[in-house]
């Protein structure tokens, strides 16, 4: 009986769902589909520009060094869908790299400890930020800009300001080391396989119960508090998963940048640009993660691009600045239009309910029985 | 225990806020004795309300940017660009003051008039929107100034640096500049809107506001606050500085103090007095670790830490206060279970 009703229901649905090309088009013409257009049009101008940029070996080169930002800033677009802020990213990303250079220094031996202990501090500083959001109901801004000062002061009280020397190379071999001698690309590096590991996990999550609650939690917080979510650990494992991510970051950005205080600094922007540059809405509910990693390219090859134009590098921000602004106010300009509908293919007549279904024996409602 | 929160309960806000102001400064005053110095020096009171101007001034036109619903991030670079516009025009003459302040503030109103239209016009979040402009400016900034520039005249740095017994000019501007606020917000339509707006803007848009006057006005005396604390920093300093303003922290200073003072973030509700406490509070504890000689890089952690605790005192208080909105029993009868009819497509 249910296997029936499946199909049949399988069937209708199959009918009123427009065709392939269609669910593109529409996927595109949201803001977290142009982002793909975007970054796509912004690697063809690289390349046009500089046409060695599109060897595998090099192009594979800009995603390694790009990873960092990118895993960033899938930490920070679980905070921002599910509505809240994470400001204290940045001084996560600095403390990280500071403890890897104080704790590792020259000792291979120590390198898998510290890597556990980073990982804990970095789900505890997460879960502090929740715990303080949610249940003290203090503004999630706040929250993580207090803990962004607290944390930064610390870590500076703790070095003095100043630069640390460098952890064993085993440790910055993760961030940029990487698996050589492959064909046709030369070398994979980790941070690539690291992101990618992350960029599938984050997508997989995404689509599991934990991502459609937490989606649902930053679209109405009532709502799903009324439908039995419960919303503060929710939120609360979001900022840990943004901590954890920011942990990540700073461990690729040990093995690029080097142990310094000044490493991490105004990350938590850099990843908000991207998550909103990829067309995350902030106050949270709507926004794809992988448009969200996809952002963070978009950024970091507009910088690369205007780099290969001779831009000075101090307009980096200027550049960054209007581009926010302008991703946007298009991104709610096309929200808009989609509010006022233009829902006129829902009414067509071909695309109308071929029969609607119908209870099954012994319940109230149509559908599936769990 | 139930007494307390009883009382805790009647006390609004604000006076939470000059109740932990009070908190401060009686421990402040005890930590200073003990080190053999006075907290109520003439010299010391002087510092603390020193302290409290440049802050004062942002953190004014903040409450009413966070007030209308929006937030504004570009102030450091506004406060940065004042600086060097008016110790530029200055240039170590008497005779420019005039038109450099009158720049000055006219480049800061329209840095808050292109805020404001963004946010109001082009529906960005008042956070992208000014986190953008503040980043353009900041980009200008350091492509076209390496270090300080300008000078300004030793009558205009006396602005910064003279007082009425123990109370500096600069505080008393900025005083009167709260004072003006206040009028704005109390007494004029555009601050009734503003609070409306900050409420629920489409509440405000249905009852026939136009919500984008209160917003723009709002960010435009941001801005031109910001500025005045530029002008201040240049009287203090003798030069422009590029980075002035992003060394302070304005930004989210002058937010956590607006927060602080019992504003709530999402807009809608608070007070200029409330931000006043805020300011005087970080002022006070500024001096306190001052005097005490803590570590430099401690002071931000003492400080994130008040933020947080302070904060979460009063949102606590919210959650307890809010009355239930409707009985329990009648829920089941609430319209909203009610069937909604279908309109025609």
């Amino acid at each position: 009986m249910s296997t029936a009703l499946n199909s049949e229901r399988s069937a209708i649905l199959k009918q009123n769902r427009a065709s392939r090309s269609e669910r593109l088009l529409r996927a595109v013409r949201t803001p977290g589909g142009a982002v793909f257009v975007l970054l796509i049009g912004l690697l063809a101008a690289i390349i046009v520009l500089n046409p060695s940029f599109g060897e595998p070996s090099s192009f594979i080169r800009f995603v390694g060094r790009t990873a960092p930002i990118a895993i960033a800033a899938i930490g920070q677009y679980f905070v921002i869908v599910g509505g809240e802020f994470d400001l204290s990213m940045g001084s996560v990303v600095t403390m990280q790299v500071i403890v890897a250079g104080n704790l590792i220094r020259q000792d291979d031996s120590k390198v898998i400890p510290v890597l556990v202990l980073m990982l804990v501090l970095g789900a505890f500083v997460g879960l502090v930020n929740g715990l303080i959001t949610t249940l003290l109901q203090v503004p999630s801004f706040i929250v993580t800009l207090g803990m962004m000062l607290a944390l930064l002061g610390l870590v500076l009280y703790w070095t003095g300001g100043a630069a640390q020397g460098n952890p064993a190379d085993s440790f910055r071999q993760i961030g940029r080391g990487g698996i050589q001698d492959v064909p046709v690309l030369d070398v994979i590096p980790y941070p690539v396989i690291i992101l990618t590991a992350v960029a599938v996990a984050g997508f997989v999550l995404m689509r599991r119960p934990y991502g459609r609650m937490l989606i649902a939690v930053g679209d109405n917080p009532e709502a799903a508090a009324l439908a039995g979510s419960r919303v503060w650990w929710v939120r609360t494992r979001a900022f840990m998963m943004s901590s954890l991510s920011a942990t990540v970051a700073g461990i690729l950005l040990v093995g690029y940048a080097g142990v310094h205080p000044s490493v991490g600094r105004g990350y938590e922007f850099t990843a908000i640009t991207a998550v909103v540059l990829g067309g995350v809405v902030l106050g949270g509910g709507r926004g794809w993660v992988l448009s969200a990693a996809a952002g963070a390219f978009a950024l970091e090859s507009l910088f690369t691009l205007l780099n290969f134009m001779g831009l000075q590098a101090t307009w980096r921000d200027t550049v960054q600045g209007a581009i926010i602004i302008i991703a946007v106010a298009a991104a709610s300009r096309s929200w808009q239009r989609k509010r006022k509908g233009a829902s006129s293919a829902a009414h067509d007549e071909q695309h109308q309910l071929a029969a609607a279904p119908t209870p099954a024996e012994g319940t109230e409602q149509g559908g599936e029985r769990v | 225990m139930n007494q307390r929160a009883g009382f805790f309960q009647r006390l609004s806000s604000t006076q939470i806020v000059y109740l932990v102001a009070l908190v401060t400064l009686i421990l402040g005053a005890l930590l200073v004795n003990s080190i053999g110095r006075s907290f109520f020096s003439p010299g010391n009171i002087s510092s603390i309300l020193t302290g409290t101007s440049v802050l004062g001034f942002i953190a004014i036109g903040q409450t009413l940017v966070i007030l209308a619903g929006s937030l504004d991030l570009s102030v450091p670079y506004v406060t940065s660009l004042a600086s060097l516009i008016a110790a530029g025009v200055m240039a170590n003459n008497p005779n420019n003051v005039l038109s450099a302040v009158l720049l000055t503030l006219g480049t800061a109103a329209v840095i808050g008039l292109a805020n404001g239209l963004i946010v109001a016009r082009l529906n960005v979040h008042g956070f992208i929107a000014t986190l953008g402009v503040g980043l353009i400016i900041s980009g200008y900034l350091a492509t076209n100034f390496k270090g300080s520039f300008g000078e300004t005249p030793l009558a205009f740095r006396m602005v910064g640096a003279t007082g009425l017994g123990p109370v500096p000019i600069s505080t008393i501007i900025m005083l009167a500049c709260a004072g003006l606020a206040m009028l704005l917000l109390h007494r004029t339509r555009v601050g009734h809107h503003l609070y409306a707006v900050g409420g629920d803007i489409a509440v405000a848009r249905t009852s026939g506001i136009r919500v984008d006057v209160p917003v723009i006005t709002a960010h435009v005396i941001c801005s031109v606050l910001a500025g005045m604390a530029g002008l201040l920093l240049a009287s203090r300093l003798g030069v422009g500085s590029p980075t002035v303003g992003s060394q302070g922290g304005y930004d989210l200073l002058s937010i956590a103090a607006v927060v602080l003072g019992g504003t709530l973030l999402s807009g809608g509700k608070g007070t200029i007095t409330g931000t006043l406490g805020g300011v005087l509070i970080f002022a006070m504890l500024d001096n306190i670790m001052s005097v005490m000689q803590v570590n430099p890089f401690l002071k931000d952690v003492v400080r994130g830490v008040v933020i947080v605790l302070a904060v979460a005192v009063y949102a606590r208080r919210r959650i307890v206060s809010r009355p239930e909105r409707f009985p329990a029993k009648g829920s089941a009868e609430t319209p909203a279970a009610q069937p909604v009819p279908v309109e025609g497509p």
